[in-house]
């Protein structure tokens, strides 16, 4: 049997707020923690089967060109080398997300500098490994013809919104600010490498991979090796962070796929760090103007955010830089304008928040930089410009707790009102001050089915191909239906990750919990339709609690309602109109004290508060988690995350956790978390919107404006390293 | 990685001798040749296990301290004598790595790291020092990280370590013995400049193996170590300075200075401590003495903030150290 929604209107019923569990929203523990914290939960590259040999990708340091030639004898009598991979379904790029469709080009055809042009199999890692380097390549390069400087070379133009005349606003502007940001590229920087571990049967493929979306990584893994969906079977139980980086299938998975295949052997490819940071998606490095045109009072008349993005030629994806621009903050004359740059680096494509997690930070600066002009409150600036509707659609917010969060993230934070002048607070060496920043985020949701069984003995299975990145996907799944089942977590066991079970989402773009969590939510209610039916009530009179059904004065438990006979349901979820009716986006505001050394630049954040509105909280542990990662992401974002790309050849330089910074334990302080209770009817049928990526959407605009206030430095460049920070500090 | 031989020393001449030849190298905590074995920058026919050495003691030498090549860096930063006595030291070492990476660092290991350059570490780039005559990629690359003074046209890279800036300013020396000889080398002189043979970081022979750092009879004073980077543990300076200052009649008795993320070597001008000393402190009097550390400096694009850096971080420490306002 199976339940199906396609949400068209808000589902204003709010089910959930009447069942009787109370599970639902408690900070629980997620079920699988103990594993993953003993080292016993299974990775890609730990699953293990009999004779499995090892590949390892050989990558050419060269920018652009075309193979002519692999010598595949220079390395076949090494010590253990069993073949050389060069299939031409080999794939040069990662897909991007959501693709669904090979990624888009041979391996013969280099694009960038550390492309993957073959793979080496052997019968150790270590074999595997020296051969790799061992092979000889013939490549016709052509680096000529590959730019390699985003700022240099001309750009494609998106299509803008533009509503009235922002120029003309701009003169006419009482107070105005026009200001230009950049931002470095970023990587996703998962804990765990890229991993494959393939076995072929000569019929079926079977994969143990490490990839955020099954539904969309099994349909671009059959597309790339010229197999049926169905021949492909994809298993990711765990997955040690994504962050965007594992959303398309990338080079690993096809390899280790295609030597299975050919030597009927199963094939485990690791990527090494180095290849990671190479060979997968990178966020473009930005450039961003922003204009403001604001009344004697604040209030914006003029918004303007143009963006400077870069990608592959034949890529589509283009860092959505202006994604919240649209609807953050009013101003009728706007201008949105994105661009992008063709240059000979690796893919771009979703990286941790994609648009957001650069594109509001630089907004907020600008917004800091209006409320100084305008003598006003950076807060208060800030509840003056939250637009009625819609601003280039003129459509209603469903729900926003931009206020609530702006208000209550300052209460929180011990927030000093009143217009501020920066070098108020000296520490010794330290100068200390603070910022503040809205967050934004916009929802969406993406088509999910979730199996629900009640078994005989009265307890719950929930079983879809929805990936746990770390998230709490097991806790949150397994907390809605035990709220609409009256179980305990105890009694439901969630399994995910297979795509021999329904398909869900994926996990990505914050999407995961509303889609994958209305999926079985749906099924659920389709389950105590079916229990109803049994005891010859309405659904709407059954209470379900503890393992028992409950209705007028009756009691019986689960189990001997069903008599023996399990029962199922599959929920199937589908966006529809209501997330376009309405604008429908998660909010919130951040709050960051840091110090700045006067002699050094060097920045560090003191403390920090997020308060976030995100629709219903599913659980309020693993929603918290999600706010304390996006949170650290900014400090990394603010102060030390840069991609450093050689002028020269294109190569990137720091491939690695050294030397690629992001922030260890000592940079992050104690981070503080409010979360507003919220109900979104137009999300999701569970009222819930998306949690995961909202930390990280403008909080490094926070830190930035904490760095004026603490020393007068107005740093325009992301990361504010402390050569930048220098650079701007006043009398230096 | 390529295939090697592994060999386990049990005396230190047959250490010695095994180290000889110039395809074999010493292995002590691995921290940083085993990470440069599986890039294959470092490739090694041959590994020599002088880890069962007995060079781990840490003990007193006369009136100063003798710290043995094998200790680890955990181990000598949290030594009673080294924390009251030598405290830039324990500050230094502290200042290193993490604290996993510290349990397995050695002393003698420390003093051989290798540099971060990018371009040494990455074996399809050019590099000068990785294999001699390929070209510098730094110079006209990413060289955020690279050294400001003593550079030469063939290599810009820094010596990374935190630990050797210290024993710099401490004047310590280095312990060295071969197959049938020993010698002593001032810390100050054992890391080498560039020059046009970058490949060669130390006047380390083949054959010869560090037993140990001994410490002078300690000084005193006000000892600072400051390292300055992006984060706040586990990154490379982007300058450090070590300073071991005394003070008397509000004069300088003592200015023991030495830099680290600078230069090739643990930079130590003598000039310094003969402006400071005798002198009263004060801003004009940093300023000639950054005016003197800097008198030669050159940047190379991306790490010219290094320059002002430097100076503004010297000037904090003799601020710090001697409770002038600047």
């Amino acid at each position: 049997m199976s339940v199906h929604c396609k949400q068209d209107a808000p589902d204003e019923r709010n089910v959930l707020d009447s069942t009787k569990q109370g599970v639902l929203g408690e900070p629980l523990e997620r079920p699988e923690g103990l594993l993953k914290v003993t080292g016993t939960a299974t990775y890609a590259a730990e699953f293990d089967a009999e004779s499995c040999l090892e590949g390892v990708l050989v990558t050419l340091p060269v920018v652009r060109g075309t193979i002519t030639s692999i010598d595949r004898e220079s390395v076949l009598q090494m010590p253990g080398v069993v073949a050389v991979i060069t299939d031409e379904r080999l794939t040069g790029r990662a897909a991007q997300g959501m693709a669904g469709e090979a990624p888009f080009q041979p391996a013969q055809q280099v694009c960038y500098w550390g492309q993957p042009v073959a793979l080496v199999v052997a019968e150790s890692f270590e074999e595997a490994r020296d051969a790799a380097k061992h092979l000889s390549v013939e490549c016709n390069a052509d680096e000529g013809d590959a730019p390699l400087d985003p700022d240099t070379v001309e750009a494609e133009q998106r299509k803008p919104t533009k509503n009235g005349d922002l120029a003309h606003a701009m003169t006419q502007a009482a107070h105005s600010v026009d200001a230009t940001f950049t931002t470095d590229g970023h990587a996703s920087a998962a804990m765990e490498p890229h991993a494959a571990m393939a076995q072929w049967d000569g019929q079926s493929l079977t994969v143990h991979a490490s990839l955020q979306m099954l539904k969309f990584n099994r349909a671009e893994l059959a597309d790339s090796l010229n197999l049926k969906e169905k021949q492909v079977r994809l298993i990711a139980p765990y997955v040690g962070g994504g962050f965007g980086s594992k959303l398309g299938i990338s080079q690993e998975t096809v390899g280790a796929s295609l030597a299975a295949m050919k030597l009927g052997k199963p094939v485990r490819v690791v990527m090494s760090r180095q290849q990671v940071f190479q060979t997968i998606m990178r966020r473009s490095e930005t450039t961003q103007r922003v204009r403001l045109a604001a009344d004697s009072e604040g209030r914006l008349t003029g918004f303007g955010h143009e963006a400077r993005v870069s990608n592959l030629p034949g890529e589509e994806f283009a860092e959505p830089v202006l994604q919240s621009s649209q609807f953050l903050y009013g101003g009728d004359n706007r201008l949105l304008q994105l661009e992008v740059a063709r240059i000979h680096r690796m893919t771009a494509g979703s990286v941790r928040a994609p648009g957001e997690a650069v594109g509001v930070q630089t907004v907020e600066q600008a917004m800091d930089m209006l409320a100084e002009k305008a003598g006003i409150d950076p807060v208060e600036l800030r509840l003056r410009n939250i637009p009625e509707r819609h601003p280039a659609k003129d459509k209603p917010y469903s729900s926003r707790k931009l206020a609530e969060c702006l208000r209550e993230g300052a209460s929180a934070f011990g927030w000093k009102d009143g217009p501020r002048k920066p070098r108020h607070t000296r520490e010794g060496e330290w100068w200390i001050g603070s910022g503040v920043a809205s967050a934004a985020r916009i929802h969406a949701v993406v088509e999910a089915k979730a199996r629900v069984t009640l078994r005989p003995d009265g307890t719950a299975l929930v079983e879809t191909d929805m990936t746990d990145i770390g998230t709490g996907t097991y806790a949150i799944l397994g907390q809605v239906a035990g709220e609409m089942l009256g179980l305990s977590l105890d009694d439901v066991e969630v399994r995910l990750g297979d795509t021999d079970m329904p398909p869900g989402s994926g996990s990505g773009g914050s999407f995961g919990a509303s889609s994958c969590g209305s999926a079985v939510f749906l099924a659920c209610e389709g389950l105590r339709d079916t229990l109803a039916e049994k005891l010859g009530i309405e659904a709407s009179d059954l209470s379900l609690k503890d393992g028992f059904a409950l209705w007028e004065n009756e009691k019986k438990s689960i189990a001997e309602v069903l008599d023996g006979k399990a029962i199922e349901e599959i929920g199937h979820f589908e966006p529809g109109k209501s997330t376009e009716d309405y604008a429908v986006a998660s909010f919130g505001a951040f709050f960051a004290e840091v110090a700045v050394n006067h002699w050094t630049g060097e920045t560090r954040v003191r403390r920090m508060t997020g308060a976030f509105g995100f629709g219903r909280v599913l659980n309020a542990r693993t929603a918290r988690s999600q706010c304390l990662g996006g949170m650290t992401w900014c400090i990394g974002n603010a102060l030390t995350e840069s991609l450093l790309f050689d002028p020269t050849d294109g190569h990137l330089a720091n491939c690695d956790l050294a030397e690629y910074h992001v922030p260890v334990h000592r940079d992050v302080p104690d981070l503080e978390v409010v979360l507003l209770e919220e109900r979104d009817a137009a999300a999701s049928p569970i009222q819930a919107k998306g949690v995961g990526e909202l930390g990280l959407c403008g909080g490094a605009g926070a830190i930035a404006n904490a760095i004026y206030d603490a020393c007068g430095a107005r740093v325009f460049a992301y990361p504010m390293t402390p050569d930048r920070v220098l650079a701007a500090m006043p009398d230096k | 990685m390529r295939p090697f031989d592994y060999q386990r020393a049990e005396r230190l001449e047959h250490a010695a001798q095994l180290a000889a030849d110039d395809d074999t190298m010493a292995l002590a905590g691995g921290t940083n040749l085993i990470d440069l074995m599986k890039l294959q920058v470092e490739t090694p026919q041959t590994l020599v296990d002088i880890g069962r050495l007995s060079l781990g003691e840490i003990a007193d030498e006369g009136d100063g301290l003798r710290i043995g090549a094998l200790a680890s860096n955990t181990a000598t930063a949290a030594h009673a004598r080294v924390r009251s006595d030598y405290p830039v030291l324990a500050r230094a070492i502290l200042a290193g790595a993490t604290q996993q990476l510290r349990n397995k660092a050695t002393t003698g290991g420390n003093l051989c790291q290798r540099t971060r350059c990018y371009y040494f570490t990455n074996i399809d780039q050019p590099c000068n020092k990785r294999e001699p005559g390929t070209g510098c990629g730094a110079i006209d690359g990413i060289a955020k990280l690279h050294a400001v003074l003593g550079t030469s046209p063939h290599c810009i890279a820094t010596y990374p370590g935190d630990m050797a800036v210290a024993l710099a300013a401490l004047d310590a020396t280095v312990e060295i013995a071969g197959d049938s000889h020993e010698r002593s080398v001032p810390v100050r002189e054992f890391h080498r400049l560039p020059g046009d043979t970058p490949e060669r970081d130390n006047v380390l022979e083949a054959g010869e193996i560090i037993t140990s750092v001994t410490l002078p009879a300690p000084v005193g004073g006000t000892q600072i170590y400051r390292k300055v980077r992006e984060r706040s543990s586990y990154a490379f300076a982007l300058c450090s300075v070590a300073a071991v200052i005394d003070m008397a009649d509000n004069r300088f008795t003592r200015a023991d200075l030495a830099f680290g993320g600078l230069a090739h070597k643990p930079w130590h001008d003598p000039r310094i401590a003969d402006l400071l000393v005798g002198s009263e402190p004060s801003p004009a009097l940093f300023d000639k003495a950054a005016d003197l550390l800097l008198e030669d400096a050159r940047g190379y694009g991306e790490n010219d903030f290094k320059i002002p850096l430097a100076r503004r971080t010297l000037t904090a420490v003799l601020c710090e150290a001697t409770g002038v306002e600047a």
